[in-house]
């Protein structure tokens, strides 16, 4: 992104309405009773900081929740996160992990990812791959957490 | 508002449009700093102290030369108390680690202050734990202050070192290191003072202060990275023992015992860097030709022209004294609910540099009720014209976040 006018553009992509609304109207937030899994994750340096709680049955997970305190772009990622795995299997989620990955690396949105194709404008902003990333980690915790449990 | 011009500062210079207002992290480099730095490498390069020809002797000369010049510009007549370090961050733990292993005990006390940098409140911590020490922290007045009537409680018979900072990073406040210095002396305990953010912006007069130990960095006062160093009372060095063994810092190696050099040498071991010195001799007389009491005024004026300008955005708030007069050049702030990084990266697209997070201060963030702040800081190069485009990039990120809300 060199000119000024893509920078501009590449701000859109990132604080669209679809991103903010997440952010402001946050789905399935909470902590789920029965969890089989609970993993947190930080970023020291700017604050932010996710728990994931998740329910596991026969090998798919059919409820995740989130609590934490971050900015926009982490909150929304955990949002659109928490719908975008019920009722997949752990190996589908791993799929799409790495899907998520690659739509970082290269800016393009990912349909397999639903929502969090939103986020595809991210990839423009280095300093911010973490913050998208951060809500992927604690999931992945929550489902290891149980498997090793 | 133009005071130190622009096109002395090649990275300035060479991107018209950046607005950099993150001197308190680093301050940019003046054309003169960097042209000492090659000058010393093309003409007097060699290492000091090591051998008896003209070449070390030019280095040994450019190292000490560089010493007295910036210790004449802390206001410190003995060039030899000043020991030169990586930085703040190695002087506060230069201090703990050697003066505070040798003279904090079990049952002491060491206080610091709820404004503290990591890098003076993490040694302190740690060695207070090391050694069975007390720990205990000053907290602020409303406004952002050092309480000081809680200090004067603080400081208690048993207590041997109050470490604080001149200026605090996060929110700007500017320290009474005097009256700091005299509680901490009325009952025989030593003060260190962080200087990072005070020597870059206020006059310092060492001597004048009486204060026991103050810790500078010189790449946020126009010089490179990598150098800085602490300025000590003679008395106090003398009776530390050295925290780092090696070359230049002994004078006789015997087989079972050594013995130690002489100030400054006794507290830099390993070769010197004599670039860095070199290069910090240069910003201080950059500094000394604008003027210290000129800078202070420069920044007094942008200051207050910024928080007039900021207090007009609707939402936001500004952390840290009320005035620029008890503050450096620093603005620490929120807008809304928009999380400090999402204004930072918004800004970011506009060329707008500033630093979002928690400044190196967890302790204060929490008593702030704060995870991060969004923080402008200015120094000589900057502008009217910066602290506007600021203004600016803020009522349109305002405007993007909170458009579909």
């Amino acid at each position: 992104m060199s000119t000024s006018a893509d920078r501009s553009a590449g701000l859109a992509a990132l604080y669209q309405e679809r991103i903010l609304d997440h952010y402001r109207h946050p789905r399935h937030k909470g902590v789920l009773e029965r969890a089989t899994g609970v993993h947190g994750e930080k970023n020291p340096l700017c604050g932010d900081d996710i728990t994931v709680s998740v329910l596991q049955r026969d090998g798919v997970v059919i409820d995740a929740r989130y609590t934490g305190i971050g900015c926009s772009i982490m909150q929304a990622a955990a949002s659109m996160l928490m719908e975008l795995v019920r009722g997949r299997t752990r190996e589908e989620i791993d799929l799409l992990s790495r899907r998520f990955d690659e739509m970082l690396a290269s800016g393009e949105p990912e349909e397999a990812l639903g929502e969090l194709g939103a986020l595809a404008g991210v990839a423009g902003f280095p300093a911010r791959h973490k913050c998208a990333k951060l809500p992927w980690r604690a999931l992945l915790g929550a489902i290891e957490h149980r498997n090793n449990g | 508002m133009s005071f130190a011009p622009r096109s002395d500062f090649p990275l300035l210079a060479a991107q018209p449009s950046l607005f950099y207002l993150d001197s308190a992290a680093t301050s940019q480099k003046p054309r003169v700093v960097l042209d000492a730095i090659r000058n010393y490498y093309e003409t007097a390069n060699a290492n000091p102290h090591r051998g008896a020809y003209r070449l070390s002797g030019a280095a040994t000369e450019e190292y000490h030369g560089a010493r007295r010049e910036i210790a004449r510009f802390l206001g410190a007549a003995d060039a030899d108390t000043l020991i030169f370090t990586r930085g703040t961050t190695e002087s506060m733990n230069l201090l703990a680690t050697a003066w505070g292993k040798q003279h904090v005990h079990r049952g002491d006390r060491v206080v610091v202050t709820r404004l503290e940098h990591h890098a003076n409140f993490v040694p302190w911590q740690q060695l207070a734990r090391d050694v069975g020490a007390e720990f205990r922290i000053c907290e602020l007045t409303p406004d952002g202050h050092v309480d000081m009537d809680q200090l004067r409680l603080l400081v208690t018979a048993n207590t041997k070192v109050v470490a604080f900072g001149h200026v605090s990073n996060a929110l700007g406040t500017i320290n009474d290191v005097r009256e700091i210095v005299h509680i901490a002396h009325a009952i025989g305990a030593v003060a260190f003072c962080d200087g990072a953010q005070g020597a870059p912006h206020l006059r310092v007069g060492f001597d004048a202060l009486d204060v026991d130990a103050y810790a500078f960095s010189g790449h946020k006062m126009l010089g490179p990275m990598g150098i800085g160093g602490v300025i000590a009372k003679r008395a106090l060095l003398e009776a530390t023992h050295p925290y780092q063994f090696g070359g230049d810092m002994i004078e006789f190696v015997f087989d079972g015992d050594t013995t130690w050099n002489a100030l400054p040498h006794k507290f830099e071991a390993g070769t010197p860097n004599v670039e860095g010195a070199v290069g910090l001799a240069a910003a201080v007389r950059y500094l000394d030709g604008l003027g210290m009491d000129a800078v202070r005024a420069h920044e007094v004026a942008l200051t207050g022209y910024a928080l007039e300008q900021l207090a007009a955005i609707d939402g936001l708030q500004v952390y840290g004294p009320a005035g620029a007069e008890s503050r450096s050049g620093v603005v620490s702030f929120t807008l809304g609910d928009i999380h400090p990084h999402d204004l930072s990266t918004m800004l970011d697209v506009d060329g707008v540099c500033v630093r979002a997070g928690h400044h190196c201060a967890q302790p204060l963030m929490r008593a702030l009720h704060v995870a991060a702040t969004v923080r402008a800081s200015f120094y000589v190069y900057n502008t009217t014209t910066d602290v506007d485009a600021l203004v600016a990039s803020l009522q349109k990120a305002k405007a993007r976040f909170y458009a579909h809300a």
